[in-house]
C-alpha cells in the first residue's frame, strides 16, 4: 500500500460559488487507478465528488478527466504513473477542457462532443435500393477504418484541442475521425458530399493545426489528426474539391513548388495558396498580409530578390524524378502502422549498437 | 572535442527566417560543432505534402536521409527547424517500421547514384544535440555571459514534443524539459505560462487566418501576463507567426503585445558572448528590445 494526494477540482455551477480544489489523501495500491482512487475518496470521504463512470476497464469511455493538465481516461492511470507525472507528487484531476462542467469532474458531452458527432451524419448512407440480403464487401476494403472505429467515445481529443481552444465551432478530433469511418467505408454512396461539405466549412477540416495533441490524448490510438489528414488527402488528390477555405489550393502550391524548386520558395507560396497573384480571393488577402510583409521587407527579413528569384537545388532533377515515379503510380502507397504494425526484429543493414548516424558505425568499422 | 553533424537547415531558416540560420552559422565554432550542410536535400514535407501524398513525402526524406548517411563519421543528422524534426520522423518512422515499405521506397531513390537509406539514422533537433551531445554542464562552461536576470519562456511548439514515442521522449531523455534545462544552463529564469507546449496557429495561416492569429495571440499575452522578457523558439514557423504576424495577431485579439521571440541559437549565442546584432535579432520584427536592455546593461555593469 502507499499513500497517494489527488488534488480535485470542485466546481458546482448552479451554486453560484468559484470553483477551488480540494485535497483528498488515499491509501491504495500503486496499480490501482486514478478512478478507484476517487472512487475510495467518494465512498469513505466525501460523498459529494462527482464522478461519470462505469466499466473501469478503458472500454465505456466514460471516465474521461484531466490527470497533471493531459486528458485521460481515469481507470486507464495508475496512481503510481500520475503520481510520478505530478508536480510536488500532488495528482491533479479537473475535469476536461473545451467542454461546459456539469458538476466537478463530470462535463456536458451533449453541449459540445454529441452535438459535433450529429454535425457529420454519423451513419451510412448508401447508394440505391439495398440488397436482398447483407451487404458484402471485401475484407481489404474495410480494414482501412478500423483505426476510427476503435474510437470509444470518451472526448479525450476534444478536451484537448488546441484549434477547438480558440474556435469552439470547430468540428474537432472526435468528430472528423467519426466523419472518415463513412468516407472510408465502401458501402457509403456520399463520399464526394460528405467531403465537400467538410472541406467548405470553415471550421472544417481545415482548421485543424496540426498540433498532434488528439494524437496524444487519444488511449485507443485512433489518431483522430490522422484521420483528417487522409480526409484533406482524398478531398483534394481524388475529389479536386476547390474549398472555399484554400485549403486545396495550398497544398497544391505548396506541392508545386518543391516538385519545381526543391526548397520552399515562401514569396510565392502565399499568393499561389489564395489561387496565384491574379485570383480574385489573393487581393484581399493579400492587402491583409501586406503590414506584415512591408515590416518584413523593412527588416531586411525579404528582400526584393528573395520575393522574385528563388534558386533549384543544384540537381532538382532527381528530386523532380521522385515526383514522377511516385505521382505516376496507379494507386496511393500509404502505409498505416496502426495496421500493418512494425516490424519485430532489429533486421537489417546496421549493426544492433550503432545506434547513431550510420557513417559513425562505418567509421568505427 | 568537436561534433561533426549532416545539417538540414530546413527552406524557411534560409528563406522568411534568415536569422536563424545566420544565428546557427555564428555559435557553431563557439560549441566547436562542424556543419555539413545537406545542399541538396529538398523539403521535408512540413506536413504539407505528407498530407497530399504521403509515399511522395517518405520518399523525399528518404533521400535526405540516405544523403545525410553519406557524410563520413558524422555524429549525427542535425536540423534547426521543429516542423522538419516532426516530418522527418514520421517518415522515419514508418521506413524503419516496415523493411518492406523501405524497399519500396529504396527503389524509388536509388535511381540516383544508387543511393539508399539505411535504418537506424540518428536525426536531431539543435534542442536536443546540445543536451545529448554537448551536454549541459559543457554548455554551461562556455557561457561567457549569463542570462542573469533575463526571464525566458519557452515556447516548444508542437512537431518536437509530439507524439512522445515516435519523437523518443522518455524519463531518461526529457526531450520535453530541455528548453527549460537550457534556458537555465545559460544562467537564465524560465517562466512557466499557459502556451509553453501549445501551438503557435501557423499552419492554418492560409486556411483559417482568424483562428490561426487567435492562437498566436494568445500564448503571447499569456506569457507577457506571465512577466516574461522574451520567447524562444526551436522552430523557424513558430516564429513567423509568434514574430511577423505579432502586428495583426495583436489586432485580431485586441490587445498590444510588443514580445521579442528568439531563436534557439539567438538565446545561445547571447550566452556565448555575441551581440544582438551579430545574432541578427534587428530583422526581427517585434524589436527586442528588452533583450538589446539587458544585454547593453550586463555589459555595463561588467565594464571596470
Amino acid at each position: 500500500m502507499a499513500e497517494f494526494t489527488l488534488r480535485l477540482r470542485r466546481y458546482l455551477p448552479e451554486s453560484g460559488e468559484a470553483a477551488y480544489w480540494q485535497d483528498y489523501t488515499v491509501e491504495l495500491e500503486p496499480h490501482r487507478s486514478v478512478l478507484e482512487g476517487i472512487l475510495q475518496v467518494r465512498a469513505e470521504q466525501d460523498g459529494t465528488v462527482g464522478i461519470r463512470c462505469s466499466c473501469r476497464a478503458a472500454i465505456c469511455g466514460s471516465c474521461g478527466v484531466r490527470i497533471n493538465d493531459r486528458a485521460a481516461l481515469a481507470c486507464h492511470t495508475h496512481l503510481s504513473a500520475a503520481a510520478a507525472g505530478a508536480k510536488d507528487g500532488v495528482i491533479k484531476v479537473e475535469p476536461m477542457g473545451n467542454m461546459p462542467v456539469i458538476k466537478d469532474l463530470i462535463t456536458d458531452f451533449e453541449a459540445v462532443h454529441w452535438k459535433k458527432v450529429r454535425r457529420v451524419t454519423p451513419w451510412l448512407l448508401p447508394d440505391g435500393p439495398p440488397p436482398e440480403r447483407e451487404y458484402i464487401v471485401a475484407h481489404e476494403a474495410m480494414v482501412d477504418v478500423t483505426q476510427p472505429m476503435a474510437c470509444i467515445q470518451c472526448g479525450a481529443c476534444v478536451s484537448d484541442c488546441l484549434s477547438m481552444e480558440v474556435d469552439p465551432e470547430f468540428i474537432g478530433p472526435a468528430a472528423l475521425a467519426k466523419a472518415y469511418r463513412f468516407v472510408g467505408d465502401p458501402r457509403d454512396g456520399q463520399h464526394f458530399e460528405r467531403l465537400q461539405d467538410l472541406a467548405e466549412d470553415p471550421h472544417g477540416i481545415y482548421d485543424c493545426t496540426h498540433c498532434f495533441n488528439c494524437i496524444e490524448a487519444c488511449p485507443k490510438g485512433v489518431a483522430p489528426m490522422s484521420q483528417i489528414m487522409r480526409l484533406r488527402r482524398l478531398a483534394t488528390a481524388d475529389f479536386q474539391i476547390d474549398d472555399r477555405n484554400n485549403g486545396k489550393r495550398h497544398e497544391q502550391a505548396f506541392t508545386e513548388l518543391i516538385e519545381k524548386y526543391g526548397t520552399l520558395f515562401e514569396a510565392e507560396l502565399l499568393p499561389r495558396s489564395y489561387g496565384g497573384k491574379f485570383h480574385p480571393r489573393a487581393l484581399p488577402e493579400l492587402l491583409r498580409s501586406l503590414p506584415a510583409i512591408l515590416k518584413a521587407v523593412m527588416r531586411g527579413k525579404v528582400t526584393a530578390m528573395k520575393a522574385l528569384h528563388h534558386p533549384k537545388l543544384p540537381d532538382q532533377k532527381r528530386v523532380r524524378e521522385i515526383f514522377e515515379t511516385v505521382e505516376g503510380r496507379e494507386q496511393r502507397y500509404d502505409l498505416n502502422l496502426y495496421i500493418s504494425g512494425y516490424d519485430d526484429d532489429a533486421d537489417d543493414d546496421v549493426p544492433a549498437d550503432a545506434k547513431a548516424g550510420d557513417a559513425k558505425a562505418e567509421a568505427s568499422a | 572535442m568537436s561534433i561533426k553533424v549532416a545539417y538540414w537547415p530546413g527552406c524557411v531558416s534560409r528563406g522568411f527566417t534568415p536569422e536563424l540560420h545566420g544565428s546557427m552559422a555564428a555559435i557553431a565554432p563557439l560549441l566547436d560543432i562542424e556543419l555539413v550542410e545537406l545542399d541538396r536535400a529538398a523539403c521535408s514535407g512540413a506536413g504539407v505534402i505528407q498530407e497530399h501524398n504521403q509515399e511522395l513525402a517518405d520518399s523525399l526524406n528518404a533521400r535526405t536521409f540516405a544523403l545525410a548517411q553519406q557524410v563520413d563519421s558524422a555524429t549525427c543528422m542535425m536540423n534547426i527547424c521543429s516542423t522538419c524534426q516532426g516530418a522527418q520522423s514520421e517518415s522515419q518512422e514508418r521506413l524503419d517500421a516496415n523493411s518492406d515499405y523501405r524497399d519500396h521506397v529504396n527503389e524509388t531513390i536509388s535511381r540516383e547514384h544508387g543511393l539508399r537509406y539505411r535504418k537506424g539514422l540518428d536525426n536531431k533537433n539543435f534542442l536536443w544535440l546540445l543536451v545529448e551531445e554537448i551536454g549541459l554542464d559543457e554548455l554551461r562552461s562556455r557561457v561567457k555571459r549569463p542570462l542573469a536576470g533575463l526571464k525566458v519562456g519557452p515556447f516548444y511548439g508542437c512537431y518536437i514534443v509530439r507524439p512522445a514515442d515516435r519523437l523518443g521522449i522518455d524519463e531518461e531523455r526529457p526531450r520535453d524539459r530541455y528548453l527549460h534545462q537550457v534556458i537555465e544552463a545559460l544562467g537564465g529564469s524560465v517562466i512557466d505560462y499557459a502556451g509553453v507546449y501549445k501551438c503557435c496557429g501557423f499552419p492554418i495561416i492560409t486556411m483559417n487566418r482568424e483562428v490561426s492569429l487567435q492562437q498566436a495571440g494568445r500564448h503571447l499575452g499569456d506569457a507577457i501576463d506571465a512577466d516574461a522578457d522574451c520567447l524562444v523558439v526551436p522552430c523557424p514557423l513558430c516564429h513567423l507567426n509568434l514574430d511577423l504576424q505579432q502586428p495583426l495577431a495583436e489586432r485580431v485579439i485586441g490587445r498590444d503585445l510588443g514580445m521579442p521571440v528568439l531563436h534557439l541559437p539567438q538565446l545561445v549565442g547571447l550566452a556565448l558572448g555575441l551581440e544582438p546584432k551579430e545574432l541578427g535579432m534587428s530583422r526581427h520584427v517585434v524589436r527586442p528590445t528588452s533583450v538589446i536592455d539587458w544585454s547593453t546593461a550586463v555589459v555595463g555593469a561588467s565594464a571596470p
